[in-house]
């Protein structure tokens, strides 16, 4: 009895703690109308992130049309390969090679934020500390042992890992809440890329629901004028 | 059920709506699925403009390019096949090319921006396929009256060198003209006119 | 009613019965007028297995049955296909949407008896389609080919393999190769869009030709044909057309309110429609940290995970899980009860209803959670129940206390 009764607890607080435990991570509030800041992720991404890493999916064209830009803007400031604005994002690097560079192949993006998460992604950006035993000299609090170098390391400067937390240790070209809003511009890119339709989905469910209820209502009276028959 | 007290107006209005409102409902709903057969954007960025290099085009040759998955030729004439041009006219269907597919300013009688590069979807308008360039003057499989120009496998479909097609063969019109334009004296694309971009 | 038809009408029923098949099962066909809330889920199911018709076909269009292009066909749908993730999520919701009205629908049947004579035949019927369903849902979760796709897949043909003496054999048939792959993927697209929506629509051809033979049960489980006017129509029947059509056709744009909500504003559900993993493409080299099969699925997961393998074959927890399903083909026959419908069952009828749905549930949510000890008694218990529900039938029915049924149908 008594092992049921503790069953019942434990099953009652184990998803509650799965919930909130586990690893540091933060949660990150993203707002995909924001074209700016949309636009800034792009920057970052095509910058940072586009030269090992893949989006496959992906066109610069939908890019274009989507975060409010020209196709000029679009091939001026987001293309340096010789990709044309019809083409997906792809890397230059052949697989093999960076699969010798790092241990692994960097995996492409395109989905990242469908599979982990925005707030996973959030945190993974954040979560870089110096870890002299690793081959770039960096770890990560949301991957352990993460084959990836820290490459916005200019931008955040060092973090440590102490008592679990992260402090900065050796500051970064940008300030501490500069660098969570370039970190929160690159999720929301990432977010968007992950599901370009997500755009549209939220405003076209509205109206598609809105008149659904609408129908509702004719067929609820049509249904009740012709069950005035059943007595 | 008394038939007496049923309000048929009512029932009909009702009816009527309802059955609007699903027709409205079910076009609406048609939209994504008729419009998921349209070229997607990968088939359309397939078909983006191209670029092509002529500069090692030398007289008298052909080059083909793929363009929306259509065999595009670029034709350097000659002064001859320039020539042979004016001769072809009279046993031409459509001369002036006024029921044919170009742009323009190819509504000439080179049908091309400049005299000597011919660029031309090479797309037989009877039934789709892809005639046979044959340039040499009085080929004896054709005739000896041949002055040069397109001949098609399927049906014997006749054109000139300017993809015009002669009279009593099948095609209905000329060979159809892309949309093109000049980036330098040696640089064409195609799928892009002057003044878009 | 026999009146000849005219015109144009009237040379086509010459020709084919028209006329008599819109009479037969939609304008004379005599429906109980007592049916409430759960006798929606017969139509509704009807009604997504035609949205999963329809978008299927449209989704076979652009979809690529090959392990290397099947992962990018599917992210092309969603992306460069116009109107592609719109058809694709209608699929996807749809698939979930097919087994909630499913088991409504089954559960329905609990409630009221309509599995007892004489419609057993009926309830068969409607067994088979679940399971062709189930098969279908198995397949169709292979062709997007990610993570969850791959290992499930893996995971579930590796169940044959636990078969005694021919196991071994049957998985790799089933499979086509050592591992699953290019040919698994082949054979599941063929079947998915071909073989099973073909049986599935013959089965529900026949189901609704069963249920029009013997007339619809009702929530007071009584045979409306009992009593009939002097026209020979039943006293508490009405025609199912216009009084059903109108009905169904209410309760269709009221689901497809629900259905769009959740297509627009959460395709995911919250990972329980499209699981996370599976934007991951297959990768035979890495098993994904959980997996769990889709929530349908799940409670007949967790008795196969609650049954201990013994002399180390996994061979009785297969077992287990088939004769989780198997035993509702016998249900009419385990049922003793005098009475069909739950209002007039004793209240052990009623508790064995209410800790079944208790350990369905139940044992849905522990199939996707990640095994423990404590899950795995939890699941064991929960079988127990499951089981006893179906296997103590004959008796429970047998000494419940019954109240008397009525002549007529309960109505307003």
């Amino acid at each position: 009895m008594k092992q049921i009764v503790i069953a019942v607890l434990v099953l009652v607080w184990a998803p509650l703690a799965l919930a909130s435990g586990g690893s540091a991570t933060e949660s990150v509030d993203l707002d995909l109308h924001n074209k700016a800041s949309l636009q800034r992720g792009a920057g970052v991404f095509v910058n940072y992130c586009l030269s090992c890493h893949s989006a496959k999916f992906v066109r610069y064209q939908r890019i274009a049309q989507d975060l409010g830009l020209t196709e000029e803007q679009v091939v001026s400031n987001l293309i340096f390969s010789d990709a044309k604005i019809g083409d997906t994002m792809t890397v230059a690097a052949p697989s093999e090679q960076m699969e010798t560079w790092f241990g692994v192949t960097p995996p492409d993006l395109s989905l990242a934020a469908r599979a982990r998460g925005a707030d996973w992604i959030y945190s993974y950006l954040k979560g870089f500390y110096a870890d002299p035993s690793r081959p770039f000299g960096v770890n990560n609090t949301q991957l352990q042992n993460a084959a990836m170098p820290h490459v916005l390391w200019r931008l955040q400067g060092v973090q440590e890992l102490v008592d679990g937390h992260l402090e900065l240790s050796e500051p970064g070209l940008l300030s501490e809440h500069e660098y969570d809003e370039l970190a929160r511009d690159l999720t929301a890119f990432l977010v968007y890329i992950s599901e370009p339709a997500a755009l549209v989905r939220f405003s076209l469910g509205v109206k598609v629901v809105a008149f659904l209820l609408l129908l509702l209502l004719v067929t609820y009276l049509l249904k009740r004028e012709y069950w005035k028959d059943v007595h | 059920m008394k038939s007496d007290e049923i309000d048929h107006g009512k029932r009909r209005l009702l009816t009527a709506t309802a059955t609007a409102l699903g027709g409205v409902g079910a076009v609406s709903v048609a939209v994504p699925f008729v419009a998921s057969m349209q070229p997607s954007a990968r088939a359309q960025a397939a078909g983006a403009p191209i670029e092509i290099d002529i500069s090692a085009l030398r007289p008298g040759e052909l080059v083909v390019h793929k363009w929306r998955g259509k065999p595009v030729w670029v034709l350097h004439r000659t002064e001859e096949m320039l020539a042979s041009l004016k001769t072809a006219e009279e046993g031409l269907t459509d001369p002036q090319s006024a029921g044919s597919e170009q742009p323009d300013y190819a509504l000439n009688r080179q049908r091309s921006l400049k005299p000597e590069y011919l660029v031309l979807v090479g797309v037989c308008t009877h039934l789709g396929c892809s005639p046979k360039f044959r340039p040499e003057p009085g080929d004896e499989e054709i005739g000896a009256d041949w002055a040069g120009g397109f001949l098609c496998p399927c049906h014997g479909g006749r054109y000139d060198l300017a993809g015009r097609v002669f009279k009593g063969t099948p095609p209905p019109k000329n060979m159809a003209v892309p949309p093109y334009m000049y980036l330098s004296d040696s640089r064409l694309v195609i799928g892009l006119e002057e003044g878009e971009v | 009613m026999s009146k000849q038809s005219t015109g144009l009408l009237g040379w086509i029923d010459q020709r084919f019965p028209l006329s008599k098949i819109w009479n037969e099962h939609l304008a004379e066909y005599y429906a109980p007028k007592n049916f409430n809330f759960w006798y929606y889920f017969g139509s509704l199911a009807l009604l997504v297995l035609v949205i999963q018709v329809i978008t299927g076909i449209f989704l076979t269009m652009h979809y690529k049955p090959d392990a290397n292009l099947a992962f990018g066909a599917v992210e092309y749908i969603m992306r460069d296909v116009p109107g592609g993730w719109i058809i694709r999520y209608m699929h996807s919701t749809g698939a979930s949407m097919f087994f909630v009205a499913v088991y409504l629908h089954m559960f329905r049947g609990l409630l009221y008896g309509s599995y007892k004579a004489p419609r057993e035949l009926l309830w068969i019927v409607g067994m088979l389609i679940y399971l062709v369903l189930m098969g279908e849902a198995f397949m169709g979760y292979l062709l997007p080919w990610g993570q969850m796709s791959y290992w499930g897949a893996k995971v579930i043909i590796n169940l044959f393999g636990a078969v005694p003496f021919v196991g071994e054999e049957l998985a790799l048939w089933i499979r086509g190769d050592f591992v699953v792959g290019d040919a698994t993927l082949n054979r599941f697209f063929s079947l998915h869009v071909i073989a099973m929506p073909l049986v599935l629509i013959g089965l529900v051809v026949v189901h609704l030709l069963a249920l029009h033979e013997t007339g619809s049960n009702n929530p007071d489980g009584i045979e409306i044909k009992k009593l009939k006017d002097e026209n020979g129509i039943p006293l508490d029947g009405i025609p199912f057309h216009p009084y059903y059509t109108v009905k169904d056709i209410f309760g269709s744009v009221a689901f497809l309110v629900v259905f769009a909500a959740i297509m627009f504003f959460a395709p995911e559900m919250n990972g329980y429609f499209l699981e996370p993993p599976n934007f991951v493409a297959a990768n035979p080299m890495l098993t994904p940290e959980h997996i769990a099969p889709v929530w349908y699925f799940t409670p007949f997961y967790a008795i196969l995970r609650a049954i201990p393998p013994v002399a180390g074959s996994a061979f009785p927890g297969v077992l287990a899980m088939g004769a989780s399903i198997a035993i509702f083909f016998v249900l009419p026959w385990l049922d003793r009860s005098p009475v069909k419908s739950i209002r007039y069952r004793g209240g052990l009828s009623r508790l064995a209803l209410t800790l079944f749905v208790i350990s369905f549930v139940g044992l849905g949510w522990l199939g996707m959670q990640p095994p423990s000890d404590l899950y795995t008694l939890w699941s064991r218990l929960l079988s127990v129940v499951y089981f006893g529900f179906f296997l103590l039938m004959p008796i429970y029915t047998r000494v419940d206390k019954c109240k008397p049924v009525p002549e007529r149908v309960t109505w307003k």
